[in-house]
């Protein structure tokens, strides 16, 4: 699939996304604070009666969310990814053991939010999500998809995570394509038999990039943008072990917990094939600009293209 | 049942021992679980559930009905016990208090027991659900009241203050919240835990109607909830002062009976003194 020039960032995706389930009365949208940076201003700007203001404040936030689900609301409430997480045993015993249909959104996600530096750099939120039972994760890897994803969510039964990013990136999908989008399933960007990439966030992008630089050396690979981290696409992590028979995972989160974990969790014991995982080595972003800070992690197009061909050696020598 | 007058106020005692005697059951049964503060809670609920609570036992799902959030969930017992005395849970129920598959979990547990409105546990969440319940009331434009129970070592923990500011903040006058003040908390004591002072002045700093009241007087807790349900823009919080093992003697005042359950012969002495 050729790249299409125009940016977008998937926190806009979100905002858009609220706006296009206001017509649901259900729907109501919770704030603490950061409904500029996160995008749900525009839903506040336009239906302020279903726009719930808690300050400063995640851990109230969330229970909240919770008593309105309760009271037959469909909650979406966004802060930061890591402000998500001081609020974490909120999510998990005020919201998804009862298994309330609360949508969090926590934008800012990943070393890629840049100059901020390490304190606003969430790199484990999708670990921490993933772990909890009942929850829907989701990563969008660009506006239009975090739009469309967000949409889908109205008719998800039980809570949900949804990372988004504060920067833009290339805009990877369209009305059509976008539309297609389903939760739980992971779309194909490109297919080639060489070796599979499952990606998600901002470096989808970043692997169809080195996709592109992997075939001037002749080799060709699937890049799945696995936006559900979980549930995880099973079935087309065994179609691709069929096709391929070598994985890549890349993300700009932890290797620990995240979707090479999770990719590698289920590998393992299905399928074993060979994982090579590009991720965030289980240390501290700082300020920079995205790209520095990608390459500065290992988690840039030319860490994806080394790690495929060690993917692929390996796959060849066993 | 009851408006204030003597008989009614009678009734309500009676119900409030009859709710002792299955709270200390329970517990013994169960050989676990928190007796003392649900003993201290447990006449503050009777008032709420014998007079202004709206429900309707044969629908305990109705849209409309006031929510009672128990915030401090370790006093599961006490719900228990209401709610076996309104004919929603049986005596075999309350029996397998805690056991694998029971119904009546060691927490309260909205999933699990048909009349909870929350899955509590993990303290300091409660009034912040409430004000989320509450706040939906007010966009349904319906008069649903909203009532928590937190306990006052809960205070302790900061989300309290995070929902007792934005309930004001949001004018949310249909949310009532009743501290059990029993001033004992897991360990020991709060005044040598952590004390948390004037909780009254707390709340009304925040923007609160507050009442003090004695826990335990069955007039003063039905004056109490006519009280917070006066017309106000306001939340209302009523600090109850209890004796956290109310009831029985060798709990009373006890730390050590916040989470243990009676013996055999505990058991025996409880059930005479409340009989």
């Amino acid at each position: 699939m050729s790249a299409p020039s125009e940016l977008g960032a998937s926190r806009d995706g979100y905002g858009n996304g609220l706006l296009r389930l206001a017509d649901d009365p259900r729907v109501v949208v919770l704030e603490a604070d950061l409904g500029k940076s996160t995008k749900s201003c525009h839903f506040r700007e336009k239906y302020p009666e279903r726009t719930v203001s808690l300050g400063i404040a995640e851990q109230n936030m969330m229970l909240v969310a919770a008593g309105m689900a309760s009271s037959g609301k469909i909650p979406f409430a966004s802060t930061f990814a890591i402000f998500t997480e001081r609020a974490f045993e909120q999510v998990r015993n005020g919201i998804a053991r009862p298994g309330f249909s609360v949508h969090i959104c926590g934008s800012h996600g990943g070393v890629h939010t840049g100059s901020d530096g390490s304190s606003a750099q969430s790199i484990e939120d999708i670990s921490l999500y993933r772990s909890i039972p009942k929850m829907t994760v989701i990563h969008p890897c660009d506006d239009l998809s975090a739009e469309e994803l967000t949409v889908k969510l109205v008719d998800l039964e039980g809570p949900s995570y949804m990372r988004t990013a504060r920067n833009k990136t290339t805009r990877l999908y369209d009305e059509d394509t976008s539309k297609k989008l389903q939760i739980g399933k992971g779309s194909i960007l490109r297919r080639g038999p060489d070796a599979a990439i499952i990606s998600c966030g901002i470096m989808v992008e970043k692997s169809l990039e080195a996709a592109d630089e992997l075939c001037k050396e002749g080799i060709e690979t699937t890049v799945v943008d696995m936006h559900t981290i979980k549930p995880l696409d099973e079935q087309l992590l065994a179609e691709l072990a069929e096709e391929c028979g070598c994985f890549v995972s890349a993300e700009d989160h932890s290797v620990i917990g995240g979707l090479g974990s999770s990719v590698s969790e289920w590998l393992v014991c299905n399928r074993p094939s060979p994982l090579e995982m590009v991720g965030v080595r289980d240390r501290f972003g700082e300020s920079g600009t995205p790209e520095e800070l990608m390459t500065m992690m290992s988690i840039n197009s030319k860490d994806v293209c080394n790690a495929v061909r060690k993917s692929i050696e390996r796959r060849n020598t066993n | 049942m009851g408006d204030g007058d003597d008989d009614s106020i009678s009734e309500l005692i009676e119900m409030s021992r009859l709710c002792r005697v299955d709270i200390v059951r329970m517990t013994h049964a169960a050989k676990s679980g928190h007796p003392g503060g649900s003993l201290s809670a447990i006449d503050l609920l009777v008032g709420l559930y014998g007079t202004d609570l709206r429900f309707d036992i044969s629908n305990p799902d109705w849209e409309d009905r006031d929510r009672f959030i128990m915030s401090k969930g370790h006093a599961s017992p006490a719900i228990y016990a209401i709610l076996h005395q309104m004919g929603l849970l049986e005596e075999s129920d309350i029996m397998s208090f805690r056991s694998l598959g029971s119904v009546c979990q060691g927490h309260v547990d909205m999933n699990w027991t048909k009349g909870v409105d929350f899955s509590a546990g993990s303290l300091g969440m409660g009034l912040s659900f409430g004000l989320g319940c509450a706040i939906s009331a007010r966009m349904d434009s319906s008069d649903r009241n909203v009532w928590v129970m937190i306990g006052d070592g809960e205070t302790q923990e900061g989300q309290i203050w995070e929902a007792a500011m934005s309930a004001s903040y949001h004018r949310a006058s249909n949310l009532n919240v009743i501290v059990d003040r029993n001033r004992i908390q897991n360990d020991d004591f709060m005044e040598v835990q952590m004390e948390v002072g004037d909780i009254g002045k707390k709340f009304a700093s925040f923007g609160w109607r507050v009442k003090d009241i004695d826990g335990h007087d069955m007039h003063s807790i039905v004056d109490a909830i006519g009280w917070a349900l006066e017309d106000s823009d306001a939340p209302a919080a009523i600090i109850a002062h209890t004796t956290k093992g109310k009831g029985v003697s060798f709990m009373e005042d006890n730390p050590s009976f916040h989470g243990k359950a009676p013996s055999d012969s505990e058991l025996d002495t409880a059930l005479e003194e409340l009989s």
